[in-house]
């Protein structure tokens, strides 16, 4: 005869209700705006000027969608905001690149190493991280002007790299802590130099916290709006200061359905990102705090 | 290290073939000493000699020597074969050399058949036959290991410590081993050196630093239970006796032996550790496991004087001389 079991713990009925409340409000706070962005880039303008913003489109089109890649105008030119995308993309692979391996490299010899005065540096490197952008930009930009780099993709890559280090130095020299020291001294024994026990053992064990490096380095530099606008000069403009600029190029009347759908491009690449990786985001962190 | 010495004025032979155990408590130096032997920390004085050739300064990889440590160590992206044959390929050893090096390890250890898996599908046990024999493979002069058994359950730690007592017996290699462990340091040494503070107290054979120990600590250190300790006074000095529990005979009372009472009685199987008030002091005896013992009896106590030894209680040093002379002070 088993004994009675004890009775199982429910939220009471209204905290529950109120929880669901609160949880339905919130997500339509952040699902609203996306909603009506979705829905205009598909309403031909003669609905758009009905001013009903949040109804649903009782025309479906794709011409906003065509326009905005094709034949948007983004200032003089008006060849669409397709030649953004490919800027921002031969922008952000060798910044992502770069980044990610320097920072791997200084988190590794970082924590293995620990070379004289190498903590002084790391608390430099990491106070660099909280200044503004701003405040660094004007003589960045002289600089990059007398190396002949301004106005240059490799320039604006420069800029990534730099900027990208502080932070990827981080993620990596704690990952690294966590690796125990008695890896790194097995390999010494057996006669490894620093960067064959960099590339033959540390960089095979860091793929959960590459993943999570290469996450936030993809959506940081794709977004990014401010460095591509200073640094990668006329011919370089990344995706996010092309469709800037044709949300303020207006000839004659505004063309919302094409400007959201341009926004909508823009924002494709990070969002695919996020939705095809995210479970390895969460298990690259994971992975970097409980180390078996 | 840094602003702390942890080793001082430490001179060290040892001999070609010989098995040495490092043995002390937690922070006493020894994992110290056997980096700085293997050359993973930088010496500030003095210098280290391997097989005539000096070594001070010279990369661990150049001084041959196979280390093995606590956790293992094994590198987790490869499987068994590359872990052992790693130090090899970055050393440029010939490919069919490192196949007939790793063969011959494995079979040694029990591994050919696990030699395509990863670490972490092996056992404890498996993972440190495999860190055994990535040092084997190296055909190192000098073994050293650095608590490698801490880490196993009690029965695997048995069972590795006799294989590898009979690996020092099958290579005849020069082994230096540190643990906080004297079962092991007693079953393995041939010979001990107990340390203390980042000094070594004593070094010798285990029987020899078991029966006649330097000073006080190392009398306490070796032995399970502890020695017993008696406060009193030979030859007009205060001193302490030492005396180990397989060394007092408990008798009926009455019989004209100091009388004890027995406060405990821990049960091991082979044999009764009988814990003992004697006149105010606390001793332990050891008694065959016949349950004639219970708490609260009195005992007579006979100590075997002639296997005991004396201390100076304010040096902790041994004094020299017969034990018969001393007289307990009893409280």
């Amino acid at each position: 005869m088993s004994a009675t079991m004890a009775p199982r713990r429910r939220m009471p009925r209204p905290a529950r209700i109120g929880l669901y409340v609160f949880l339905f409000t919130a997500a339509l706070a952040f699902l609203l705006p996306l909603y009506v962005m979705v829905a205009t880039s598909l309403k031909p303008m003669e609905e758009i000027r009905l001013g009903n913003l949040f109804s649903l489109p009782v025309k479906i089109t794709l011409a906003p969608w065509a326009q905005a890649w094709m034949s948007a105008c983004t200032g003089l030119e008006c060849g669409g905001i397709r030649a953004g995308f490919m800027n921002s993309v031969a922008i952000v692979v060798p910044s992502t690149l770069l980044s990610i391996l320097l920072g791997a490299l200084n988190g590794y010899a970082l924590s293995f190493w620990r070379p004289r005065g190498a903590q002084a540096f790391f608390v430099i490197l990491v106070t660099g991280a909280f200044i503004p952008y701003q405040v660094m930009l004007f003589p960045l930009i002289r600089a990059l002007a007398a190396m002949g780099l301004f106005g240059t993709l490799p320039g604006i890559v420069l800029i990534h790299t730099l900027f990208g280090m502080p932070v990827m130095t981080l993620l990596f020299r704690n990952y690294y802590a966590g690796v125990p020291h008695e890896l790194f001294m097995a390999a010494r024994i057996d006669g490894g130099g620093f960067w064959r026990i960099f590339v033959q053992l540390m960089l095979p064990m860091s793929l959960p916290i590459v993943v999570v490096a290469v996450i936030m380095q993809v959506t940081a530099i794709w977004n990014d709006f401010l460095l591509g606008l200073v640094f990668a000069g006329h011919d370089w403009l990344p995706m996010t200061v092309q469709l800037n600029n044709i949300i303020n190029t207006t000839t004659g009347e505004r063309l919302y359905n094409v400007n959201m759908a341009a926004t909508l491009l823009t924002s494709l690449v990070p969002l695919t990102v996020y939705l095809a990786s995210g479970r390895w985001f969460v298990r690259g962190i994971a992975a970097g705090a409980v180390k078996g | 290290m840094g602003a702390n010495t942890v080793l001082s004025d430490l001179d060290l032979d040892v001999a070609a073939g010989e098995f040495l155990v490092l043995l002390g408590p937690s922070g006493c130096g020894k994992s110290t000493l056997l980096h700085a032997i293997a050359g993973l920390i930088d010496v500030d004085a003095g210098g280290v000699e391997i097989g005539g050739k000096d070594v001070t300064w010279a990369d661990p990889k150049d001084r041959g020597i196979g280390m093995v440590f606590q956790s293992y160590a094994l590198y987790p992206t490869m499987n068994v074969e590359r872990n052992m044959s790693f130090g090899l390929r970055v050393a440029g050893v010939p490919k069919t050399e490192i196949a007939t090096r790793v063969e011959r390890a494995s079979k040694m250890l029990q591994l050919d058949a696990l030699l395509s898996r990863k670490p972490a599908q092996l056992s404890g046990g498996q993972r440190q036959r495999v860190a055994i024999g990535r040092a084997l493979v190296r055909e190192a002069q000098v073994f050293l290991f650095d608590e490698p058994l801490s880490n196993l359950d009690a029965k695997l730690r048995t069972e590795l410590r006799r294989e590898l007592k009979a690996l020092h017996r099958d290579l005849g290699a020069t082994m230096i081993y540190v643990t906080h462990d004297q079962v092991e340091a007693m079953t393995l040494a041939t010979r001990v050196a107990v340390m203390r503070g980042g000094r070594i107290q004593q070094i010798g054979t285990p029987g020899a630093v078991y029966a006649r120990p330097a000073n006080m600590f190392v009398a306490g250190f070796l032995g399970s239970p502890g020695i017993n300790f008696i406060e009193g006074a030979a030859a007009g000095a205060p001193a302490v006796l030492g005396v180990r529990p397989e060394h007092l005979a408990l008798h009926p009372a009455g019989a004209g032996h100091p009388e004890a009472e027995v406060t405990l009685v821990e049960a091991m199987g082979a044999h009764e550790v009988v814990w003992l008030d004697l006149q105010g002091q606390k001793l332990a005896a050891i008694a065959p496991s016949t349950g004639a013992h219970q708490m609260g009896d009195r005992v007579g106590v006979r100590m075997a004087l002639d296997r005991a030894v004396l201390f100076d209680p304010v040096s902790q040093e041994r004094i020299e001389g017969p034990a018969g002379a001393f007289q307990a002070r009893w409280r």
